[in-house]
């Protein structure tokens, strides 16, 4: 009773105030941007229905209004909506900015169209409709999707995305606006990243992206966030799939809460357990995975400003075929030439050595602010902790002891000013520091892969675009990045010395008496890298589409390339890395050509890329050893040429039937001798043809065509290898690609509407619908076994 | 202004994150386990005679000198010698004895024998606990008159001891991955 006294007598205080009603409030719309006045915005008295419209110059004003508290919208076409609190108790003039360009400025409208990084560069994106339908596989198979991005694969678990030609090292993965740290050097190492995690993911050829680093030679890949709408909302998403291969599948749910005032959170996990996988005659043992994803996201987002606050973990326990697994090079001939993996166990679920354990935390705080007349600033911190086991078959109590145990620590800064005031004249700069600290434990009773070491990262780039015409802009930025790796390596005395590493950086041993066979030295490199790109995109109609870009970049080498020095288990070979390496400088032109109708759209891009001081690792001799004989492989520097044509087409034949295509060519050499770079990917075609029926609950159902052309380039790097036992000479066929093939994939969808709020997603799927036994010259384990054979799944996707 | 002063916090936290780095101190050396570097096969004649030892040892493993094989003597033709093979880990101090290790994983593990140029030929004289040849130990009968030729040893892990041919010694169909694999010259006088 009391409180209800106390609310009457607040309503006597309030009328008792509001007797004045001819107040009034006025004011100025302008733009955000360069302060010009905003004509025809409506102004909005939310509790009094009341509105007008500015004039000519942006006033406008609203009077008899009585003393309270209002809520006031402004919206224009084209401009986000403003809406402001105002206390009357005299008149009131304010001006307000709203944001004019928003379909120009916003990270992604609700249309999924979003502005590119760059302007001229080779830029695809991918949907987030498309990540979905991939949400039990992992990004290297998403990417795929685009034309001219193949996979380098350990298996079917382990993928890593190849742009262009080039993979680990030469590409950038980007993720929520924090550059990747993984280990990704080792071509064993696949992106930890869950897919489901991303928004939009695209793809940028070459390095004409400086924002995200300058030596990204062969391209980046950039997993973007959601973008959350601004509404007072709670939905979810809950994607369920299960497949025949692998006898297995993934869940991946996420919740998430949004705020009209721009406050959003989420929350998604994901969770993929698979058995052995199957090639179609066998089982191919120990390649089952698991794996489990956590992400919660939280911030602020508002035109003028706002914050965001991530976490991301992901943990891989994937196993590695138990055939593939050699000791030496007898062992490697007798897989090559067994036709089939050596080991073939019954199907199981449980994942022995040898195998690989990772975890990936990343954590990230950024904050934005726009400012008035002049444009937003970021700034942003982000911490990453890397930690791989790899386990091999082992004897004895160390059995369950890692050969590889490694823990990567990544801290960096980055801040970036944008000056967007006039649209037609963009600039942007930024700043980015990095420190990272790798730590190889020693208790694997393993010498070090990778050694200890500590590394120093400077960046600072500089990126423009000037608008000439409506059809014609020019892109221009320029990068610079210091690099400063300081390494503490213990090597062989005899391979210190074999290397002629005594003659060249004696400064660099630490103590080479106390630790018997080995010495400890501390190697200290310091890299300075210039990165630079320009182009301009020319439309010649609406239907005609021109771009062309050239762009420099500098990549040091990275820890692989300077220090491996030891036997490589799967590939039977002794890796060496060489301290004399040096960057890479490479320098490529594209030039794309875009045709887009309203049935068709086809994009050409060619590529041309010259890099100087190309590292390539290739067999030098052979070593013997206690085990056996094994080549050695050298990493060592040259010049090389790629270049190649990605052309990606998709036609509607009439409203219910549409054709897709994609095919990339490619070529890579060595300059100097003419001789084929390895792994350059064989020339593939993607042909699809789809049926839509709307009316039938959103159904469509696609045959997809894949073929792959024998790869008939490549370096020669067979030997002969003596084998005592039989006392006789066999040659060992390390180079010669597998045969070409062609798979066929089938699919079909349909949506159902549970209730208002929820739909039902359900995805049926075959993939290798022939069962057809094939091999790909980029998967490492082609030496051992088939790739998989078919594979039917089935997904349902509820959101709510 | 706000932004600077975020940026100067972000600056320290990193800073704070940093100097809790663990190894700013030189790393500790890898002693490397169950690495082998020596194999040692000792054939002792049944009865009278001299005994011969085969060794091979290298002691940079994957480094890039390879092994030291000696060979003590000639064999003696007509002769039958009890074989015995050892498998050390020199850079240990004492040299750790790897042959019980696989002798304890003995049904994990075969030794494989093969001669070249008719030296003679090899029986198992030891089996595993399902009575699979593990061949730590064997028999080598040398030939009537005089050779020349190479004995290679081969140590097998997770061989296929039921495959055809494996328990008789062939090597063919045994699979597995190779721990060693030594060839010796050997002469049979």
């Amino acid at each position: 009773m009391k409180y209800f006294y106390w609310v009457i007598a607040f309503f006597i205080i309030y009328y008792g105030q509001a007797q004045n009603c001819s107040y009034i409030f006025s004011g100025k719309v302008l733009d955000f941007h360069d302060g010009k006045a905003i004509e025809a915005a409506t102004v909005y008295i939310k509790e009094l229905n009341r509105f007008t419209v500015t004039n000519r110059d942006g006033d406008f004003k609203i009077d008899k209004l009585c003393t309270g508290e209002y809520t006031v919208i402004f919206t224009h076409i084209g401009c986000e909506d403003k809406e402001i609190k105002i206390n009357l108790t005299s008149n009131l003039t304010q001006t307000v900015r709203l944001e004019h360009h928003i379909e120009d400025l916003n990270q992604i409208s609700l249309t999924g169209k979003a502005p590119k990084q760059t302007r001229s560069g080779q830029e695809t994106r991918i949907s987030a409709e498309t990540l979905e339908s991939y949400s039990s596989l992992s990004l290297g198979d998403v990417l795929k999707e685009v034309s001219g991005v193949t996979s380098l694969n350990t298996g079917n678990t382990i993928v890593k995305p190849v742009i262009n030609g080039m993979h680990s090292s030469r590409i950038i993965i980007m993720t929520n606006g924090v550059r990747l740290q993984d280990q990704e050097w080792g071509v064993e190492h696949a992106p930890n990243i869950d897919i489901n995690n991303a928004g939009a993911v695209s793809v940028i050829k070459g390095s004409a992206a400086l924002a995200f680093g300058g030596d990204a030679i062969g391209g980046v890949v950039n997993l973007k966030p959601f973008q959350f709408k601004k509404t007072d909302s709670i939905f979810g998403k809950t994607i369920l799939s299960g497949q025949t291969n692998g006898r297995g599948g993934s869940l991946h749910t996420a919740i998430t809460k949004t705020y009209q005032s721009g406050w959003y959170a989420s929350l998604n996990g994901t969770l993929k357990n698979y058995g052995d996988f199957e090639a179609p005659d066998y089982v191919l043992s120990n390649t089952g995975m698991r794996s489990g994803a956590l992400a919660f996201q939280t911030g602020y987002d508002t035109f003028e400003k706002g914050f965001d606050l991530s976490y991301n973990y992901i943990h891989n326990n994937i196993g590695i075929l138990r055939a593939s697994h050699i000791g030496n090079i007898n062992d490697l001939v007798n897989s090559i030439n067994s036709q089939q993996p050596l080991v073939i166990n019954p199907f199981t679920r449980d994942i022995n050595s040898p195998r690989q354990d990772v975890d990936h935390h990343l954590v990230k705080l950024s904050a934005f602010k726009r400012i008035k007349d002049f444009g937003k600033i970021m700034v942003q911190y982000d911490y990453q902790n890397n930690r791989r086991f790899e386990f091999d078959v082992r004897i004895g109590d160390n059995r369950n002891t890692p050969a590889v145990d490694l823990e990567l620590k990544t801290h960096s800064v980055l801040a970036q000013v944008r000056k967007d005031i006039n649209l037609d004249r963009i600039y942007t700069f930024g700043i980015m520091g990095r420190y990272q600290n790798n730590f190889a434990n020693p208790d694997t009773g393993v010498r070090r892969l990778i050694p200890d070491y500590d590394k120093y990262d400077f960046g600072a780039f500089f990126t423009s675009e000037w608008k000439i015409t409506n059809d014609f802009i020019i892109d221009a930025g320029l990068r610079y990045d210091f690099n400063r790796i300081d390494a503490q390596k213990f090597y062989r005395i005899s391979r210190w010395n074999d290397l002629g590493y005594n003659e060249d950086f004696p400064e660099f041993v630490v103590n080479d008496t106390d630790f018997g066979t080995q010495m400890l030295t501390n190697p200290v490199f310091n890299y300075h890298n210039i990165s630079a790109a320009i182009g301009l995109t020319y439309d010649l109609n609406d239907e005609h589409k021109l771009l062309t870009n050239l762009s420099m970049a500098m990549r040091p080498p990275n820890p692989a390339e300077l220090f491996s020095e030891g036997l490589h288990h799967s590939a039977a070979r002794i890796e060496i890395g060489d301290l004399r390496n040096d960057q890479e400088t490479a320098y490529r032109w594209s030039g794309t050509y875009n045709y887009q109708n309203n049935q068709t759209n086809v994009v050409v891009e060619a590529f041309y890329n010259y890099i100087n001081n190309y590292i390539v690792i290739e067999p030098t001799g052979t070593e013997q050893t206690i085990r056996g004989a094994f080549p050695v492989w050298q990493y060592r520097q040259t010049n090389a040429q790629l270049f190649g044509i990605d052309l990606s087409v998709t036609h509607e034949i009439s409203e219910r039937f549409s054709f897709s295509n994609k095919s990339s060519f490619i070529k890579g050499y060595e300059t100097n001798n003419n001789r084929p770079l390895i792994d350059i990917p064989a020339v593939r075609t993607i042909n699809s043809i789809e049926f839509n029926k709307t009316e039938w609950n959103n159904f469509s159902t696609a045959l997809t065509s894949e073929y792959v052309f024998r790869q008939n380039e490549f370096p020669d790097n067979n030997f002969e290898q003596f084998i005592a036992s039989e006392d006789r000479f066999v040659l060992v066929d390390v180079s010669t690609p597998p045969a070409a093939y062609h798979l066929l994939n089938w699919k079909a969808s349909m949506d159902f509407k549970l209730s208002e709020k929820s739909i039902l997603n359900v995805n049926l799927s075959v993939n290798n619908l022939l069962n057809e036994n094939y091999r790909d010259y980029l998967n490492r384990l082609r030496y051992f076994a088939d790739d998989l054979g078919r594979n039917v799944m089935l997904q349902l996707k509820i959101n709510y | 202004m706000k932004a600077i002063k975020f940026l100067s916090m972000l600056a320290i936290a990193a800073l704070t994150f940093n100097s809790c780095s663990n190894d700013d101190d030189a790393p500790d050396p890898v002693n490397e386990e169950e690495v082998i570097t020596t194999v040692i096969v000792s054939l002792t004649p049944q009865g009278s005679g001299t005994a011969v030892t085969l060794t091979s040892r290298d002691l940079d493993g994957d480094g890039p000198n390879a092994p030291i094989v000696t060979v003590s003597g000639p064999l003696s033709v007509g002769t039958v010698y009890n074989g015995s093979i050892q498998f050390l880990n020199e850079l240990e101090n004492p040299a750790e004895d790897i042959t019980e290790e696989v002798a304890e994983e003995d049904d994990e593990h075969q030794v494989f024998y093969s001669v070249t140029g008719g030296i003679g030929s090899i029986t198992y004289t030891d089996s595993d606990g399902n009575g699979n040849p593990l061949g730590l130990a064997f028999t080598l009968s040398t030939s009537a008159s005089a050779t020349t030729g190479v004995m290679t040893v081969i140590l097998r892990h997770e061989p296929n001891k039921n495959a055809a041919g494996v328990s008789d010694g062939d090597i063919t169909n045994a699979g597995g991955e190779t721990d060693i694999e030594v060839s010796f010259n050997v002469a049979v006088n």
